[in-house]
C-alpha cells in the first residue's frame, strides 16, 4: 500500500518537474541561480518521496505554499477561502449520476425553445418611478453599467472581443506561472530564513550592500536626484542610528561577547567590528571641496594636504602587513586599495574621496609620494620633527612652506584632472569610501576563521610585524614613520586587551627586535652603481625580504609546533572497535569504552626549547653517544647523580699536570712481568705474626682496607 | 712499555711499615729494588715534556708601542716548590729559603680547574656513598691546586690598540700600524696581487705558520707565510671553492667543481673523493680528524681522513649549502640556510640538534668564538647578530649594517671581522671571554677587491682577506692568543715533532659519534637504559633485588615466640612504617598547598573560588 503511494508522488514529482520545465523555456525567467533552486526543490522532494517509501513520514502534512498539481487529501485545508470545511462537501459526487442526463437535456432544450414569454416586459422594469430612482438610473447609464443583468461591460465586451482563445490561454499561464513563480521566492525566502549559520547571513548581507551600493553608484550617473534621495535615506539612517544604542556595545549580545574578549579574539574582532560600524553609521557626510573653492581658499587646502599624507602613513600602519610601511613611497595603487583607513577620521575621509579618484592616475601617485619623501627628509633635517598637528600650525616654517606650495600646486592638478569627469557626486564617493573599508574586514576574517587553533599565530604575526617596523627606525630615512607609527599603535582600540597575548611572546620579539646602534662606518663599502640607483634597489631588496622573512617566522614557527607534537609521547588505545556493541563504518565505540581502554602516558619533562620562540632542540636521543655511557651504577651508589659527581673530574693528561694524572691513574694493583710470586701461607693470612715484606697483594690504600683486614692488624700488633 | 710511575729517589727506607705504608702504595718488588730502579729511572717523564713545551715557548706576538713589553722571558715555575718542606731547612751551602713552606695558591686560579658541579643537591647518601663523594672532591682540590701552581707565570699580554683620549682606534691606517711595529710585524703585513685568478680562499694551518689559498679559477698554493717559503703553486684547471688543510699542513683539502680532491704540500694530488661532489664548503674538525663537506646537492657529508671512511652523510633537507662553520668548543658543525635559521649537526644524528631562527632573510654568514659560546650571523636583512649559545640561543647584540656582511670570522680573543664589500670592520670586546660590543669597530680595512675569504691567524696578530685582487694580511693587535701550547700547536716545530705529534693525535682521535651539543653531557649516566636494565633484571628475576627485604621477626625463646606474638610484632612494624608514611606524605600536602596559597595570599577575593 505504502509503497504504491510512493510511486504515486514519484510519478507526481516527475509531473512537477515537467512544470517546472516551463518557466525555463520562457525569457523572462528571473535570475541564473533559479535553476539551482529548482534543482534543490527537486533534490527535496525525491528525498521526501524516498523518505515516505518506509511508510513512517506518510501522514506529513506539507504546507502548500506553492502551485503543484501534487494534491494529497490528507493535506486540504480550508485556510485560503475562509469557509470552514466541511465533510458533506468533500462527499459530494463530481459528477451528476448519468440517470438524470435525460431529464437534463429537456430541460436545455426547453430553455433554448424560448417558446415561454416572461410576463413583464424589460421596459417595465427599467422604468424609473421615482426621482431617485431616475437620478440613479442616469448615473448608471452614463457610466455604461448593465443595469438589468449583471453582465458584462460594454469595455470589458469590448475587450472579449478583442482577445481570443489562445491569448486569454497564454495570459492565463502567464498568470500560473508567475503565481508559481511567486510561490518559489516565497519558499526560498522561507528555507533561507531558516538557515542558522551566521556567516552565511553575513555574507549575504555584505552582498547585499554591495550591489546596493553598486545601484547607487548608477544610479548616480542615470538619475542624480534619485541619487539624493537615496543619500536622504542614508542620513536618516545615521540619525537613527545616533539617536539609538545599537552599535555601542552595551546590548546583551555585546556585553557577552565583552567577557568573552577576553580570552576569544573572534569576540574581540566582532565587538570592534560592531563599534566600527557603529562609527561608520553616525559618520557625518561631508561634502568635498569644488576645485573652484580650492582656489579659493588655497591656504586652507594646503593644509588639508599636510594631514593627508600624514593618514596616508598611518593607514599603513594600521594595515594588517605593517611591512608595507617601508615601501610606501613607491606603493603602487593596489596598496593604497588594500590598505585604506581602518578608523576613519573625520579629517582623512574627505580626502579618501579623492584617494579613490588617484586610482586611475598612478603616476600622480607616485609622484605625490615623492614630494612626501622628499618633505620627511626636509623636515628631518630641519630643527621640528614634530608629529603631523604641530607641522600643521606652522606653515610659517619656510622650508614647510615651499612644500606645501608644491603640494598644491599638485594637487590642484590632480583634481582639475579628477574632477573633470565627476564633480557632483563627491559626496557620494565618500561613502563609497567608507564602506570600502569593509572589504579589507572581510579580507582578514577569513585568516582569523580559517584555523582558529592558528590566530594565535597570526596575532604572533601580526606583533612581529609590528615590531618589524619599530625595527625600520635604524633606517634614517623611517624616523617619523616610526614616531608616527607609535602614536598611531596607540590610538589602536584593542591594544590594552592585546597585552596579554603580547607577553607570552615577548621573547620571540626581543629575538627579531633589534636596538642597533645608529650606523657610523667610517669606510663605506664602495660599489659601482650610483648613490640613487643602488638606494631604489635597497628599498626593493628590503620589500622582498620582507616578505620573505614574513613567510619565515609563519615557516618556523610551524616547524616547531610539528616539532613539539612528534615528541609529544602518544596514547596507547587498545578499543576493539565493534566489541560488544554494533561495529562497522560510521560508527564508533562508544565514548565510555574508549576512556576505559586508552593508556595515556605519562607526559615528559618539559621541553628545553619551551621558552625559547626561537629554537627547535632535538629531543632525540643520541644513541651513539649513550653507548659510551655508563649504564650501570657501581656498588656504593643508590642515584645516578652521586656517582656522576664522582667522575665528574676529568684523569686524562690532557686536564692534569702530569704528577696529577699519575697519582689520578695509579692502578690498585701492580704487577711486574718476570716476578716470581709465592703463594699465600698461613701466615701471610694472619694466624701467625711475620714479616709482611712479602705479601704479594697490598691495598692501596690502608683506609680502604676492609674491616676484617684491620681486626687482624689489631691482632697481630697486640700479639 | 711502562705506565707505573716511577718511585721517586727521596722515598724514605721503611722502618716503620704501617707509616711507609700510609704514604705511597708499596709494590711487592720494591724491597729488592728500590735502589736499582731509582738509578736506572732518573726521573718523571713529565718533567722532559714540561721541559721542551717551555723551550718552544718563544716571544712570538707583535708588539706596538701603546703597550710594551716589560719581559719576555717567561718564568719557569718551580717544580721544586711543591716537594719543599715546610719548615725552612739548610742547604749544604748554608744559604736560607727565601720562601719558606708550600708555595701559595691563588683560590680563584685553583677554582678554574674545579670541575665538579655543587650546584646541584644530592640525594641523602649513604655512609659508604659519602665517603666516595669526600675522596672524589678531595682528588678534584688536589688536582685543581696542582694545575693552578703549574700555570704559566707572567705570561705574554696580548697588544691592543689603544685610542688616546677619544681617539678613534678604526681611523689608525694598516700603513699607520705598520710604520709603528717592529720590521719583524710589518713584515707579516703584506698583499698579494692576484687578480689573474678570481677570488681568493685562504686557510691557515692549525699551528698558524702556513697558508692555503685556493682562487676561482683553479689557482692553489700553499706558502710559509712568515717566512714567505712558496711549499706549492699549481692551477687545478677547475673550479675552487673552497680550501683548508687537514690536521698538518702536509695535507690539503680542495672543493673543487666537480669533486673534492686532497693534496700534499708538495702540490701532488692524493686523493679525489667522488663521494663528495660539488662541495661548497670545507671545514676540519682537528680532534676527530673529520673533513666536514658541505655540498650544492645539500648533504652534510663528514670523512674520516685518518681511515678515508665516510663517517656519516647527512641530507639537510634545506637546498643548497653555502654556509658553514665548526664549533670549536664541542666540534658541532652550523648550518645557515636560505631561510634565516642556523642549523646545528653531529655525526650521530641524522636531523639537527637545534635549529636557530636568526634572520628573516637568509643567513650569508657564520662564525663561532673559539669558546664555543657566541655565534655571529648575518642575513640578507643586513643583520649582524651574536647569539649566546649556552643553551639558550638568544641574541646578545645586534646591529644593522649598510650593506650586510658576506663572510665573518672569530679570532682567537674573540675580535669579531666582518667582509661587506669591498671592506673588513673589527669589532672587539671587553675581554677574552665577552662578545664583542657592536658600537664601534676596532678597526676598518678597505681593500682592492671584494672579500671572499676571512680567516684569523691562529697565534699571531694577523687577518688574512681573500678577495678578487688576491691576498691582504692585515694587522689587527689584540686578535690572536699569544701563549700557544707547544705541545698541542707548535708554530716552530721541526718535521720530527710534527710526525710525534701526528702520532699521538692520532692516538688520541676522539670518536666521531661523541660529538653532541653539550659534551659534558658524556660524563653523565644513561639513566634511561639504567632504568630499563633494572626494570628487565626485575622482570627477570621476578623480584626486586634492591628493594628492602621485609620484616621477619626473630625467634625468641621461652613461649615468646608463639605465632600471636610473632604476628604482633610483625604488625607493630608495619603500623610503625605506615604512620612514617603518612607522616611524610601529610608534610608533603602541607607544602604543597603552602606553594600554591602563597601567590594568592597577597590579596584573597571573593571571586578567587572562581579560579583554576
Amino acid at each position: 500500500m505504502s509503497a504504491a503511494r510512493a510511486a504515486e508522488s514519484l510519478l507526481a514529482l516527475s509531473q512537477q518537474e515537467e512544470l517546472e520545465d516551463l518557466p525555463k523555456d520562457y525569457p523572462l525567467s528571473p535570475s541564473e541561480d533559479e535553476g539551482d533552486i529548482d534543482e534543490e526543490r527537486k533534490h527535496q522532494k525525491l528525498l521526501e518521496a524516498i523518505s515516505s517509501l518506509d511508510g513512517k513520514n506518510r501522514c506529513k502534512l506539507a504546507e502548500r505554499s506553492e502551485a503543484s498539481l501534487k494534491v494529497s487529501e490528507f493535506n486540504v485545508t480550508s485556510e485560503g477561502s475562509g469557509e470552514k470545511l466541511v465533510l458533506s462537501d468533500l462527499l459530494r459526487p463530481v459528477k451528476t449520476s448519468s440517470s438524470l442526463a435525460a431529464v437534463k437535456k429537456q430541460l436545455n432544450r426547453v430553455k433554448s425553445k424560448k417558446t415561454v414569454e416572461l410576463p413583464l416586459n424589460k421596459e417595465e422594469v427599467e422604468q424609473a418611478r421615482t426621482p431617485l430612482e431616475q437620478e440613479i438610473f442616469n448615473l448608471l447609464h452614463k457610466n455604461k453599467q448593465p443595469v438589468t443583468d449583471p453582465l458584462l461591460t460594454p469595455v470589458e465586451k469590448a475587450s472579449l472581443k478583442a482577445m481570443s482563445l489562445e491569448e486569454a490561454k497564454m495570459r492565463r499561464a502567464e498568470l500560473q506561472r508567475a503565481r508559481a513563480l511567486q510561490s518559489y521566492y516565497e519558499a526560498r525566502a522561507r528555507r533561507e530564513k531558516k538557515i542558522k549559520s551566521k556567516k552565511y547571513h553575513k555574507v549575504l548581507k555584505k552582498g547585499k550592500a554591495k550591489r546596493a551600493l553598486k545601484e547607487f553608484e548608477k544610479l548616480q550617473k542615470d538619475n542624480p536626484t534619485a541619487a539624493l534621495e537615496e543619500l536622504e535615506k542614508i542620513e536618516k539612517a545615521r540619525m537613527m542610528e545616533r539617536m539609538s544604542l545599537k552599535h555601542q556595545n552595551s546590548g546583551k549580545w555585546a556585553k557577552s561577547k565583552a567577557i568573552m574578549a577576553k580570552y576569544d579574539l573572534e569576540a574581540r574582532q566582532a565587538m570592534q567590528e560592531q563599534l566600527a560600524r557603529n562609527k561608520e553609521l553616525t559618520q557625518k557626510l561631508q561634502v568635498a571641496s569644488e576645485s573652484e573653492e580650492e582656489e579659493g581658499g588655497v591656504e586652507e587646502e594646503g593644509e588639508l594636504l599636510v594631514p593627508e599624507s600624514v593618514n596616508e602613513i598611518q593607514m599603513d600602519a594600521d594595515g594588517p602587513n605593517p611591512w608595507m610601511l617601508r615601501n610606501h613611497s613607491i606603493s603602487t595603487k593596489e596598496a593604497e586599495i588594500k590598505y585604506p583607513v581602518q578608523l576613519p577620521e573625520p579629517v582623512a575621509h574627505e580626502t579618501s574621496g579623492s584617494e579613490g579618484e588617484e586610482r586611475p592616475g598612478a603616476e600622480e601617485e607616485i609622484l605625490l609620494n615623492e614630494f612626501e619623501e622628499r618633505r620627511s627628509l626636509r623636515k628631518k633635517s630641519g630643527p621640528n620633527q614634530d608629529t603631523e598637528p604641530v607641522s600643521r600650525q606652522e606653515p610659517k616654517d619656510s622650508s614647510s612652506q615651499e612644500v606645501l606650495s608644491e603640494l598644491r600646486v599638485l594637487s590642484q592638478k590632480l583634481n582639475k584632472e579628477n574632477q573633470s569627469g565627476k564633480q557632483k557626486l563627491s559626496s557620494a564617493r565618500t561613502v563609497r569610501a567608507v564602506q570600502r573599508k569593509d572589504p579589507t574586514e572581510e579580507e582578514e576574517e577569513p585568516l582569523l576563521l580559517q584555523r582558529p587553533e592558528r590566530a594565535q599565530t597570526v596575532n604572533e604575526l601580526e606583533e612581529l610585524g609590528k615590531e618589524g617596523c619599530f625595527q625600520n627606525k635604524d633606517v634614517p630615512r623611517s624616523v617619523l614613520e616610526g614616531q608616527k607609527l607609535e602614536r598611531s599603535t596607540n590610538n589602536e582600540p584593542g591594544a590594552p586587551k592585546e597585552k596579554k597575548k603580547k607577553e607570552q611572546m615577548i621573547d620571540l620579539q626581543n629575538l627579531l627586535t633589534t636596538k642597533s646602534p645608529s650606523v657610523k662606518s667610517l669606510a663605506v663599502p664602495t660599489t659601482i652603481e650610483e648613490l640613487e640607483d643602488e638606494e631604489e634597489r635597497d628599498q626593493k631588496q628590503m620589500i622582498k625580504e620582507a616578505f620573505a622573512g614574513d613567510d619565515v617566522i609563519r615557516d618556523f614557527l610551524k616547524e616547531k609546533r610539528e616539532a613539539v607534537e612528534a615528541s609529544k609521547p602518544k596514547d596507547v588505545d587498545l578499543t576493539l572497535p565493534g566489541w560488544g556493541e554494533w561495529g562497522g563504518v560510521g560508527l564508533k565505540p562508544s565514548a565510555k569504552k574508549r576512556r576505559r581502554f586508552l593508556i595515556k602516558t605519562p607526559e615528559g619533562p618539559p621541553r628545553k626549547d619551551k621558552n625559547l620562540p626561537n629554537v627547535i632542540i632535538n629531543e632525540k636521543r643520541n644513541i651513539h653517544a649513550a653507548a659510551h655511557q655508563v649504564r650501570v651504577l657501581p656498588y656504593p651508589f643508590t642515584h645516578h647523580q652521586q656517582f656522576e659527581r664522582t667522575i665528574q673530574t676529568p684523569i686524562g693528561s690532557t686536564w692534569n699536570t702530569q704528577r696529577a694524572f699519575q697519582k689520578l691513574t695509579t692502578p690498585k694493583v701492580v704487577t711486574k712481568p718476570g716476578h716470581i710470586i709465592k703463594p699465600i701461607k698461613a701466615e701471610d693470612v694472619g694466624y701467625r705474626s711475620s714479616s709482611r715484606s712479602d705479601l704479594s697483594v697490598v691495598q692501596r690504600n690502608p683506609k680502604q682496607l676492609s674491616k676484617r683486614h684491620k681486626k687482624q692488624l689489631k691482632k697481630n700488633s697486640v700479639d | 712499555m711502562e705506565t707505573a710511575p716511577k718511585p721517586g729517589r727521596d722515598v724514605p727506607p721503611k722502618k716503620n711499615r704501617l707509616q711507609a705504608k700510609k704514604k705511597k702504595p708499596r709494590r711487592y718488588w720494591e724491597e729488592e729494588t728500590t735502589l736499582t730502579a731509582a738509578g736506572a729511572f732518573p726521573g718523571p717523564s713529565g718533567n722532559k715534556k714540561r721541559n721542551r713545551e717551555l723551550r718552544h715557548q718563544r716571544p712570538k706576538n707583535t708588539n706596538f708601542p701603546k703597550k710594551s713589553r716589560i719581559s719576555r722571558k717567561p718564568q719557569l715555575p718551580k717544580k721544586s716548590r711543591e716537594l719543599r718542606n715546610p719548615e725552612p731547612q739548610r742547604s749544604l751551602s748554608g744559604a736560607q729559603d727565601p720562601f719558606p713552606g708550600p708555595a701559595p695558591v691563588p683560590v680563584e686560579v685553583a677554582q678554574k680547574f674545579c670541575r665538579i658541579d655543587k650546584s646541584k643537591e644530592l640525594p641523602h647518601s649513604k655512609s659508604k656513598t659519602r665517603r666516595r663523594l669526600e675522596v672524589a672532591e678531595a682528588e678534584e682540590q688536589e688536582t685543581s691546586t696542582k694545575a693552578a701552581l703549574s700555570q704559566l707565570l707572567l705570561v705574554e699580554e696580548p697588544g691592543f690598540l689603544e685610542g688616546e683620549d677619544g681617539e678613534d682606534t678604526a681611523k689608525i691606517r694598516q700603513a699607520d700600524i705598520v710604520e709603528a711595529v717592529d720590521i719583524a710585524s710589518a713584515a707579516k703585513h703584506f698583499d698579494l696581487n692576484l687578480r689573474q685568478f678570481g677570488p681568493y680562499r685562504l686557510n691557515y694551518s692549525r699551528t698558524g705558520r702556513h697558508l692555503a689559498f685556493g682562487g676561482r679559477r683553479g689557482h692553489v698554493a700553499t706558502l710559509d707565510w712568515v717566512t714567505k717559503r712558496l711549499m706549492c703553486e699549481i692551477n687545478v684547471m677547475e673550479a675552487v671553492r673552497d680550501i683548508r688543510f687537514l690536521h698538518s699542513e702536509a695535507l690539503l683539502a680542495v672543493a673543487q667543481n666537480r669533486w673534492l680532491h686532497i693534496y700534499d704540500n708538495q702540490g701532488i694530488e692524493l686523493h679525489c673523493i667522488r663521494r663528495c661532489d660539488r662541495v661548497t664548503r670545507l671545514e676540519f674538525l682537528p680532534f676527530h680528524f673529520l673533513l666536514v663537506t658541505a655540498s650544492e646537492t645539500g648533504f652534510l657529508t663528514y670523512l674520516d681522513v685518518s681511515v678515508g671512511k665516510i663517517v656519516a652523510a647527512l641530507n639537510a633537507r634545506a637546498g643548497r649549502l653555502d654556509v658553514m662553520t665548526e664549533n670549536p668548543y664541542n666540534a658541532v658543525i652550523h648550518l645557515g640556510h636560505s631561510n634565516g635559521t642556523v642549523s646545528l649537526w653531529s655525526p650521530a644524528m641524522k636531523e639537527p640538534l637545534a635549529k636557530i631562527l636568526c634572520h628573516r632573510g637568509g643567513v650569508r654568514a657564520v662564525a663561532v668564538d673559539s669558546t664555543g659560546t657566541y655565534m655571529a650571523t648575518s642575513g640578507l636583512d643586513h643583520q649582524l647578530k651574536i647569539f649566546d649559545l649556552r643553551g639558550t640561543f638568544q641574541p646578545l647584540n645586534a646591529r644593522t649594517l649598510p650593506q650586510g656582511a658576506g663572510h665573518l670570522a672569530f679570532s682567537q680573543r674573540g675580535l669579531l671581522a666582518a667582509g661587506m664589500g669591498d671592506v673588513v670592520n673589527i669589532w672587539a670586546g671587553q675581554g677574552k671571554a665577552s662578545p664583542p660590543s657592536m658600537e664601534q669597530p676596532y678597526l676598518t680595512h678597505r681593500l682592492s677587491g671584494h672579500v671572499h675569504g676571512l680567516h684569523f691567524c691562529p697565534f699571531e696578530d694577523v687577518l688574512g682577506v681573500g678577495h678578487t685582487g688576491g691576498i691582504t694580511s692585515m694587522l689587527v693587535p689584540g686578535a690572536a692568543e699569544p701563549n700557544f701550547d707547544g705541545l698541542e700547536s707548535n708554530p716552530y716545530r721541526s718535521q720530527k715533532q710534527r710526525q710525534e705529534w701526528e702520532v699521538k693525535a692520532l692516538l688520541e682521535k676522539i670518536p666521531a659519534e661523541l660529538i653532541c651539543l653539550d659534551p659534558r653531557a658524556l660524563a653523565e649516566v644513561d639513566v634511561i637504559s639504567l632504568e630499563q636494565e633494572k626494570k628487565e633484571r626485575i622482570e627477570r628475576l621476578g623480584y626486586d633485588p634492591e628493594a628492602k627485604a621485609p620484616f621477619q621477626p626473630k625467634p625468641k625463646q621461652k613461649g615468646r615466640s608463639s605465632t600471636a606474638s610473632l604476628v604482633k610484632r610483625k604488625r607493630k612494624v608495619m603500623d610503625e612504617e605506615h604512620r612514617d608514611k603518612v607522616r611524610q606524605s601529610l608534610e608533603q600536602q602541607a607544602q604543597k598547598q603552602e606553594k600554591k596559597a602563597e601567590p594568592t595570599r597577597a590579596r584573597p577575593s571573593a571571586l578567587d573560588r572562581f579560579l583554576r
